[in-house]
């Protein structure tokens, strides 16, 4: 939509237009205020660790293993050179053969949420599938952070009202 | 012609007073915008709907 508002507004004679495509959830990944009725509603983004390991497709599980357990997380995302998350390597391929690839181990097409989704919604939907963390990433599939329901949990309950 | 910006180039064109504008619905606008932004929907650019924006300061839209 922006780009099209961009041509439109040098067609009515501005000459510093500038178009920011990635817009608000590019902004709210970057955890930049924002105004509005909703502008408090606590968000995917705001909870998300942005210190979860990452590991490319060519490493071997060894490399990776030692890696995440210098970490304080128990997984690795599998990311390329842009930061878009590929994959994810869990516990259970983390303890396998540490000669294999990564991309032979890792789970391809993890489920995903924005930063910008509302927290509230996504800790339902992990409770249900009683999954305890899911990752976040922009639209354009670059990894922000990983998503801990108890996190979450713990950020809904100091929420007020 | 148009310049497409990331979100640091926005911040830095903020600092210089640049005038933001959103282009999404107004119920979009009211739940959560950039601090500052104006809304005008993109259906809704014109020369009137525009005429409270200047003409020689950076616009930038999202």
């Amino acid at each position: 939509m922006s780009p099209r508002a961009a041509w439109r507004l040098e067609s009515l004679g501005f000459s510093q237009v500038f178009d920011y495509v990635a817009g608000k959830v590019d902004w709210l990944a970057g955890g930049l205020p924002v105004e509005g009725n909703l502008a408090d509603l606590p968000r995917a983004g705001d909870v998300a660790r942005s210190d979860v390991p990452t590991c490319r497709l060519t490493e071997i599980i060894g490399d990776v293993r030692a890696r995440v357990q210098a970490s304080d997380h128990t997984l690795c995302v599998v990311t390329n050179d842009e930061g878009i998350v590929l994959g994810r390597l869990g516990p259970r391929a983390l303890r396998g053969d540490p000669r294999a690839l990564v991309e032979e181990a890792m789970e391809s097409g993890p489920t995903t949420t924005r930063p910008d989704d509302p927290l509230e919604a996504i800790t339902e939907r992990l409770q249900e599938a009683r999954v305890g963390s899911i990752l976040v990433t922009t639209p354009e599939g670059r990894l922000v952070g990983l998503l801990y329901r108890k996190d979450a949990e713990q950020r809904l309950g100091e929420a007020p009202g | 012609m148009p310049t497409s910006i990331d979100r640091d180039d926005v911040q830095r064109l903020m600092r210089e007073g640049a005038q933001l504008v959103e282009v999404l619905p107004p119920a979009m606008y009211e739940e959560m915008h950039l601090p500052g932004a104006v809304n005008i929907p993109l259906k809704d650019l014109n020369r009137e709907t525009t005429a409270k924006l200047e003409r020689d300061r950076p616009v930038i839209v999202y």
